[in-house]
């Protein structure tokens, strides 16, 4: 179990290693960081004086050196914008974001196992056939139009849901609120979390019935009828736990890019999280902010990964954690 | 009354563009406690046949027509409800590979004690009792710690003794075994094979066995059934099929037999290959491949009828005798 778990530490860290690798190379394209920090009227000495205090006349590895030992300390820079350490900025986004992609799996999980399953027992059904049709819809629009039109019925038509904001939140610990305490927390994080869902959702409900429909066909299942077991046994037991080992690897891999995703379902709700944040970050060219999102997103990436393949060993009894890496 | 009786059963498979008859108007009948050996090339229909006495054909393949008595009831009519109580209680099946048979996420122990809660009302504990028991009859050393491991956690030839145990888990009266040692070392072969006569014997308990290899046939079995495209084209008791072959093919079998060659010479093959389902030539389907082939071998499908001990279907099959009785006078 400690070989296992140590082999998986170090790949990711070779992992984070490159992704800060990359976001720092990044840093030096996008535009000349004096004219965020000064204004127009300081004189050309004054600049490369600046320059050299800066350190930014340094070459390359010196300056990634510097700002890699600086980052394991927790200092991923400072904020043109918020005149703030970049990494509590985007810490205090955090929260909200999470929460989003909390709900968003809480829908795809619960809605895909069971449609997926469905589908698969039932392939010929008129039922399957629409829930397959509307899956083909919901992975075909894109994030931002399903949110769109979303916030277009439910909130200006029927005025069900808040359209916008993160509404009553609750201080939890620290300094994370929480959206699932109070009624109106939650009026305001379902739209949010359908739209963020809407493209993983149809995709995992096909990935589902994909591996269902073979595992059914296997052996094992053919033996189970022989053997005159109850047909939900059967699926459920026999035939769901074979289905979802390749998931559990697909879906991790997923909901680090429902981080990602968040970008777009943030901006369009007005959700106070680091997707939203990163997009006005962007236009405000906060470069060491954009650098500590990119880093924080690719740490999240890492964490999830490393988490589902560890979950994924206990699952599957034919990896032995035990025995594995050493 | 026999255990078993099928007649002319029919199995279809519903192709895209055609329909095709994988088994054509097989009967047969098993008594109590008996041992009966299918044997046939690939494709012959000796699996189908063995899948269809349990009903349990998937899709594109179905039962056309006929009749699987089994205890005096219909198979073929059976509700669903009713197959469940059938399967793996009263009639258990033993498939091919034992790699791929089991649930790879299921225990030895959560396999075996599924079938029996399945047909009786028992508690667990009772289950793992049973289950510790039959393992033991097949000789599975240390039966309590093996209920805890998984499939993957042992050899193949421990894994086809574990399904054997499984099949013996309710006492079923016929056990219908799908080449149960194909996939297996051929030095695990012949134990498998001894364990399930010796288990046979010793329970009264029906076999189907399934099988390409003529030599476990005549360990194994009393009488035989040799298939050819979908039909049954000799049957009797095995003594007689092995040592005095009525039909063409089946003396084609066993002259491959490596025993009938002398050893450094070639293996006296059948000439050709079956045909396939969807090919099958008009008259015998066996023709193209006879030397004996007539114009009626061309023309009809030979009926199956008694000739000496057996029972064979083919036109051919007096003057083939006769043929043979003026060779053995010359020599």
């Amino acid at each position: 179990m400690f070989a296992y778990l140590a082999k998986r530490v170090i790949q990711a860290i070779a992992v984070m290693f490159v992704i800060s690798l990359i976001a720092f190379a990044i840093q030096g394209n996008l535009g000349d960081p004096l004219r965020e920090l000064v204004g127009q009227s300081v004189s050309e000495e004054v600049r490369q004086q600046l320059r050299d205090e800066l350190g930014l006349n340094d070459s390359f590895v010196t300056q990634y050196l510097r700002f890699a030992g600086n980052a394991l300390q927790g200092d991923l820079g400072t904020s043109y914008f918020f005149k703030e350490p970049a990494l509590d900025v985007i810490l205090k986004k955090l929260p909200a974001t999470l929460e989003l992609v909390f709900g968003a799996t809480l829908i795809i999980i619960g809605f895909s196992v069971p449609l997926g399953v469905y589908t698969a027992i039932k392939p010929d059904s008129i039922l399957s056939r629409i829930i397959m049709g509307l899956s083909i819809v919901g992975i075909s629009i894109p994030v931002f139009l399903t949110a769109i039109l979303m916030i277009f019925v439910f909130s200006v038509e029927y005025g069900w849901f808040p359209s916008y904001g993160r509404g009553d939140t609750v201080h939890v610990w620290g300094y994370w609120q929480t959206n699932f305490a109070t009624a109106d927390g939650w009026m305001h994080i379902i739209l949010p979390s359908i739209a963020l869902a809407s493209i993983m959702l149809p995709l995992f409900v096909r990935l589902i019935r994909a591996e269902m429909m073979e595992v059914l066909q296997s052996e094992y299942v053919k033996y189970a009828k022989a053997k005159g077991i109850n047909p939900w046994r059967i699926y459920f037991v026999h035939a769901l736990k074979n289905t979802l080992l390749p998931v559990i690897t697909v879906g991790g891999v997923q909901i680090g890019t429902m981080v990602a995703y968040t970008i777009l379902t943030e901006t369009v709700f007005q959700w106070p999280g680091m997707g939203f944040m990163f997009l006005e970050a962007v236009n405000r060219v906060d470069t060491p902010l954009i650098v500590a999102y990119l880093i924080v997103v690719g740490f999240i990436f890492v964490v999830t990964n490393t988490i589902v393949d560890l979950i994924y060993g206990l699952v599957n009894p034919t990896v032995n954690i035990a025995r594995m890496g050493a | 009354m026999s255990l078993l009786s099928v007649r002319d059963l029919t199995v279809k498979f519903a192709m895209r563009d055609q329909t095709v008859t994988a088994l054509n108007g097989i009967s047969f009948d098993l008594a109590k406690g008996e041992r009966l050996g299918i044997v046939g090339e690939s494709g012959a229909g000796k699996s189908i046949t063995g899948f269809s006495l349990m009903n349990l054909l998937s899709r594109p393949g179905y039962i056309d027509s006929g009749q699987i008595l089994f205890e005096g009831e219909d198979v073929v009519q059976m509700n669903d409800k009713r197959l469940r109580n059938l399967r793996g209680n009263r009639m258990a099946m033993i498939f091919q590979d034992p790699m791929v048979t089991l649930n790879p996420v299921l225990t030895i122990g959560q396999q075996m004690i599924e079938t029996l809660m399945a047909h009786r009302k028992l508690s667990r504990e009772e289950a793992r009792q049973i289950a510790i028991v039959k393992l033991r009859e097949v000789y599975i050393p240390s039966p309590e710690e093996r209920l805890e491991q998984y499939p993957h956690e042992l050899s193949g030839g421990m894994r086809q003794r574990i399904i054997i145990a499984i099949a013996l888990l309710l006492d079923p009266q016929l056990i219908i075994a799908d080449e149960p040692t194909t996939a297996l070392d051929v030095t695990i072969q012949a134990d498998i094979m001894e364990l399930m006569l010796e288990l046979c014997q010793s329970n009264q308990v029906g076999l189907i066995l399934i099988t390409h290899d003529l030599g476990v046939v005549s360990q194994m079995t009393e009488r035989t059934l040799v298939m050819y495209a979908g039909r049954i084209i000799e049957a009797g008791r095995t003594r007689e099929i092995i040592n005095d072959p009525q039909h063409p093919y089946t003396q084609g079998l066993i002259n491959a037999l490596p025993q009938q060659t002398v050893p450094g010479q070639r293996l006296k093959q059948i000439p050709g290959n079956m045909p396939g389902l969807a090919s099958i030539p008009p008259g015998c389907a066996f023709n193209p491949r006879c030397k004996y082939a007539t114009d009626l071998c061309r023309a009809r499908v030979p009926e199956i009828v008694q000739y000496s001990e057996v029972a064979v279907a083919c036109h051919e099959v007096q003057r083939l005798h006769s043929d043979e009785d003026r060779q053995e006078a010359r020599a």
